[in-house]
């Protein structure tokens, strides 16, 4: 690791920083603009961020360390989610510190902390909250494994930047098992981001919410740090998804220039990438919590077909 | 790396894995309608794949059986269960017995051991289209468990003639297809088959008041 590499690495931290917030702002105003509604300007997620910041923290009676700490832990699990996946470049000092699996228990470890927060307060909305949580993670988490294990197949390696290596700089060809894939990595982020068919984002009916059902209790700063790890959270599987199914204008080296290059790229698929799931969460309603269960199953069950039909019409023996 | 498969392969293994993505998506489809939509694009999806069989490998019987395909398993009979499904008034008609996660991962178990049988088959085989055979058995065998998991008549003949679609992959897929005069009898098989379970729809219904085959379970000779 030299000294570009972690200015390089640095630069990418940053960037996600700066660009989740104005990822989840753009996919509001594009989910405005489907419903007919005035859109909210694209910087709102700036200014409620601002306002948290500045608010002062009311925490509830019996709140213990761990309520206080959580907020804390996610943000830095996200942060090092979107420093883990290649962003802008395979080429990073932090890529081969972790592989996708560990970047799947990164997520994991967010999710524990968040779950256990929301039971601490001893409310039974975060409990609630809480406990529909876990039931959608443990559904999503083997579907995403899956997923990847498909790509790590095409590319014989686990480590996420060796696999959008391979993947970006192979021959054209058709893979059927990478279409499965990319549909079943669409249903789990959906799912782990609270979109629409699982979790509806906007909403604070008590009986459907699931996300905002654990963060009722928060409020200023760790409020703001949980809003904005979400937007990170959103960023990071946009750009996963992105770089493991549309691998195309990722730079390879840690060279700034190349970095700069690859940026007009990165913010144009995330462009197209936010009005589609704008969309998929117009034209969708939002589903009985048990009826997730099945959706999730679907995921599984894409990416397993996706396995095995990699397995067998894309080796030859 | 493996960049051995060509790419007019890779064109019918992607036809291939949207038929057992569709034999799938049946297995799990609850409603009546949408369960013989899906049939249809089924048929659809293996004339296309026959076609591109035809083209690739110069067999030109092959459209016949792709024109077939097409003509009979993508509109002539989802027409006829259309019509069926409209007069009997079973239109809202929903499976209510089975679990879909259940069947969908012993759905996957088949998958799996349907790839594992077809893997010596299929290399005895040189067609280029010998790795679709497992598909092919794959999707034969969850028309199969289709038809085993439900109580309703109609979805259990949609069963039945997505059967005969992943036998006729299979054929197109390890042989270039039979013979034209063995297809155009199974062909007739089918047409015939479908027609004369259409008259024993009326005559079950008849009898019972619903298409609930399990009622069969209650007929006695006495």
């Amino acid at each position: 690791m030299n000294v570009t590499g972690f200015l390089a690495q640095l630069f990418a931290i940053a960037l996600a920083l700066f660009l989740a917030p104005l990822l989840t702002g753009w996919v509001n105003m594009c989910r405005a603009w489907l419903q007919n509604r005035t859109a909210p300007p694209l910087l709102q997620q700036y200014y409620m961020l601002h306002k948290l910041f500045n608010k002062d923290v009311v925490l509830a009676h019996g709140a213990s360390s761990l309520f206080r700490t959580a907020p804390f832990i996610v943000f830095g699990c996200m942060v090092l989610a979107c420093a883990i996946v290649p962003t802008l470049s395979t080429d990073l000092p932090f890529a081969p510190a972790a592989d996708t699996i560990a970047l799947v228990g990164v997520f994991g470890l967010a999710r524990i902390f968040i779950s256990l927060a929301a039971m601490d307060v001893g409310t039974s909305f975060g409990t609630l909250g809480g406990r529909r949580e876990m039931l959608v993670g443990f559904l999503a988490e083997p579907a995403l494994l899956m997923v990847i294990f498909t790509t790590a197949l095409i590319s014989q390696s686990t480590s996420v930047a060796t696999i959008v290596e391979t993947l970006a700089r192979r021959e054209f060809a058709v893979y059927p098992s990478l279409a499965f894939a990319g549909v079943a990595f669409t249903f789990v982020s959906l799912a782990e981001n609270a979109r629409v068919p699982v979790d509806n984002p906007a909403t604070h009916l008590e009986l459907t919410m699931i996300h905002e059902a654990m963060i009722l209790e928060y409020s200023g700063r760790h409020l703001a740090l949980i809003e904005w790890a979400s937007s990170l959270k959103l960023y990071a599987y946009s750009c996963l998804g992105l770089a493991l199914f549309f691998p195309w204008g990722v730079a390879a080296g840690d060279s700034f220039p190349a970095l700069v290059a690859s940026i007009p790229a990165l913010l144009f698929k995330l462009t197209i990438g936010g009005a589609t799931l704008a969309a998929i969460e117009t034209v969708n309603a939002k589903m009985r919590i048990f009826r997730a269960p099945e959706f999730l199953g679907t995921a599984f069950l894409l990416a397993v077909l996706g396995l095995l039909v990699r397995l067998l019409l894309e080796t030859r023996v | 790396m493996s960049q051995a498969v060509p790419y007019s392969a890779q064109f019918i293994n992607l036809f291939a894995s949207v038929i057992l993505l569709l034999a799938f998506a049946m297995l799990a489809q609850r409603r009546v309608l949408p369960l013989i939509n899906l049939f249809a694009y089924q048929g659809f999806v293996l004339a296309v794949s026959t076609a591109a069989v035809a083209y690739m490998t110069r067999q030109h019987h092959l459209y016949w059986s792709a024109g077939l395909t097409l003509g009979l398993k993508a509109l002539l009979l989802p027409w006829i269960l259309h019509r069926l499904v409209r007069r009997l008034h079973v239109k809202w008609d929903i499976e209510s017995l089975i679990a879909i996660p259940t069947t969908m991962l012993v759905g996957i178990g088949l998958v799996i051991i349907a790839f594992n049988v077809a893997l010596p088959i299929s290399q005895l085989s040189s067609t280029i289209t010998r790795g679709t055979l497992g598909i092919a058995l794959a999707s034969v065998m969850l028309s199969f468990l289709m038809m085993i998991t439900r109580t309703k008549a109609v979805p259990q003949v949609v069963g039945f003639l997505a059967m005969e679609n992943g036998l006729f992959l299979a054929a197109t897929s390890a042989t270039y297809g039979m013979p034209m005069v063995v297809e155009l009898g199974i062909a007739l098989d089918v047409l015939v088959g479908a027609i004369i379970l259409g008259v024993f729809f009326f005559q079950i219904r008849e009898q019972f008041d619903s298409l609930d085959i399990r009622n069969m379970e209650k007929l006695k000779d006495s």
